[in-house]
């Protein structure tokens, strides 16, 4: 064998094991967290609330809480997300604003979650008076939302074919109504992995809402928006950090990250699963 | 009366799509409105410079410098695990990985980035650190090294998928102008496309580092949290992700602490924003190099 080959064997083998090193990752994850926490996750911890100063029964209440966080952050975030979208791609503006919004855009991608955080406590727990509540969280966790939700309604109005749109103005139609009744409902499956990957994103979130929903123990189900409320992966926190009983609280925090893991997770694959299909149907 | 209507609805598709940069601008006003008092009492460099931070101590010292630094180390430590990890399966995905093997690689490297930040503390606090401080006689487990690894960890699927983009921008001419002089795959891949896609990975190392630096929820829970200028990597520390989530709780709103956290937030937020200004230059000038639009 020459030199050069040997050279070509070992870095292919190189990268081949850097490639294997995620899947060990994210296998070393998974086998940990569902190792002690399958025997944890019962009916009773899915449908019950905690007892016995957060050593015992389940964590229904986060899972509710949870729910209703991701919720009102899609909500907040998928109009504002879609029409940024839309004004992006349709409405084809200027090349410097095009530009400013792309950067903006990035840039709030890469904020740090604490200081989505922080803006939260300030704008919407303060100055706007909502308290530490579902609504102050939701909002928050939208914001961070929003850039998810954005690049992938572009991705999705983008492999709109450019005929669809002319043939709709070539009928008479506005260039509105060609965006509401063939671009949008074409549009349609790409903007859903979006809102679907958002919500993989939104509901594993933890510092957005430390400040700003979140709370250790509440009784009962949270009756309104201005609630406080659990969440799951500020349970997970809590029970790690807070409390008495450390090595109860860590049983129950196995159940819980097995659980949140499982959620996102599934979300995302079902994510990746739509958009693969979507994509090969453009192709072919 | 149609025409007013198309033109109200454009306007207010324009208003919504500024949502975005509103949310930023209001970001920084905020920071800066909640930071600037505490530059009143500390001098801003005395603030970054300093070496104590004894917040809630009677006088309070708020010398940040323990915390930069230890910000500095975990992600620099993130770095060495992230950028060959990282980079390595970006250039397994784009030259040796059939469609197949993409089809089933690609979507592990997605659910890897999925991954909740709070199941890696969990992670971190629950298996990783004991098992550390077992197998290395460790004093604490909980301290930067062990903090350094799952920041990697984390970081690797964000530098793979951005720097496999950047391989993706490279045009199939160069590969194949290379193995027309007789080179092979290897030094095709390490002369020839490395180099073409080089300011495209850079892009995807910087905001690899700007998401460990960022990153909140596990530093919170693994770094061990002694806000004490680091001697070793295995020493506990207190990155400024972390100061600010475990201290906003008890700080009262307004007082000279407070402040100081949103200071902290601010400086959090300059870094990474510059980090994401460059990658953004970067990318910019690097698709212009490989002569494609945007």
């Amino acid at each position: 064998m020459k030199k050069r080959d040997i050279f070509q064997k070992l870095g292919f083998g190189v990268l081949g094991a850097c490639m294997a090193a995620n899947i060990f990752f994210l296998g070393t994850i998974i086998f940990f967290i569902a190792a002690r926490g399958l025997g944890v996750i019962n009916w009773e911890f899915l449908t019950a609330a905690p007892r016995d100063s957060m050593t015992a029964g389940g964590v229904a209440p986060a899972i509710v809480g949870t729910f209703y966080l991701t919720l009102g952050a899609i909500l907040f975030a998928l109009p504002l997300g879609v029409a940024s979208a839309v004004y992006l791609t349709e409405y084809s503006p200027k090349g410097w604003i095009v530009n400013l919004l792309r950067i903006s855009i990035n840039n709030l991608a890469g904020v740090p979650s604490v200081v989505f955080g922080l803006f939260g406590l300030t704008v919407f727990v303060k100055y706007l008076g909502f308290g530490v509540s579902i609504l102050s969280g939701s909002l928050t966790l939208g914001i961070l939302a929003l850039p998810v939700i954005i690049s992938a309604s572009q991705e999705a109005l983008t492999a709109v074919p450019q005929s669809i749109r002319e043939a709709s103005l070539a009928l008479g139609a506005t260039q509105w109504e060609t965006i509401r009744r063939v671009v949008l409902p074409a549009a349609l499956p790409g903007i859903l992995t979006g809102v679907i990957l958002s919500v993989g994103r939104v509901a594993g979130e933890t510092a957005p809402i430390l400040f700003t929903a979140a709370a250790f123990y509440v009784k009962g189900y949270p009756h309104s928006p201005f609630s406080e409320v659990m969440a799951l992966p500020y349970h997970i926190y809590a029970l790690m950090t807070e409390g008495t009983h450390p090595e109860e609280q860590t049983r129950i925090a196995y159940g819980s990250s097995l659980l949140l893991l499982m959620l996102v997770l599934s979300v995302s694959m079902l994510a990746i699963y739509i958009r693969a299909r979507q994509r090969k149907t453009y192709n072919a | 009366m149609n025409k007013k209507k198309e033109r109200i609805i454009k306007y207010l598709f324009t208003m919504l799509a500024f949502a975005s940069l509103a949310f930023l601008v209001g970001i920084v006003l905020v920071l800066f409105k909640e930071a600037l008092p505490i530059f009143t009492k500390v001098s801003p460099k005395d603030f970054l410079l300093g070496q104590s931070w004894y917040p809630t101590a009677e006088p309070a010292e708020f010398g940040i410098l323990p915390l930069i630094l230890a910000s500095l180390l975990v992600t620099l430590g993130a770095l060495v695990i992230c950028v060959p990890l990282g980079v390595g399966s970006a250039l397994y995905l784009h030259e040796l990985a059939g469609p197949r093997q993409r089809a089933v690689l690609k979507p592990v490297i997605e659910i890897l980035a999925s991954v909740p930040s709070i199941v890696y503390g969990f992670f971190g606090m629950a298996i990783l650190a004991p098992m550390l401080q077992n197998s290395f006689n460790l004093p604490i487990g909980l301290c930067a090294l062990t903090t350094s690894i799952i920041l990697g960890v984390m970081a690797t699927p964000t530098v793979a998928s951005i720097a496999e983009d950047a391989l993706s921008y490279v045009p199939r001419s160069f590969r194949e102008a290379s193995f027309a002089v007789g080179a092979d795959r290897w030094q095709t891949l390490t002369k020839v496309i490395i180099p073409a896609a080089g300011s495209g990975i850079s892009t995807a190392i910087i905001l690899g580092m700007s998401r460990a630096i960022g990153e909140t929820m596990t530093v919170l829970m693994v770094a061990g949290g002694s806000a004490v200028i680091p001697s070793s990597i295995f020493d506990p520390v207190r990155p400024m992700t972390a100061a600010i989530a475990a201290e906003m709780g008890e700080a009262s709103v307004g007082s000279d602490h407070y402040n100081a956290l949103f200071a902290i937030a601010l400086i959090l937020f300059l870094i990474t924003f510059v980090f994401n200004i460059a990658a953004e230059l970067i990318s910019r000038r690097f698709r212009l190099k490989l002569g494609l639009s945007r």
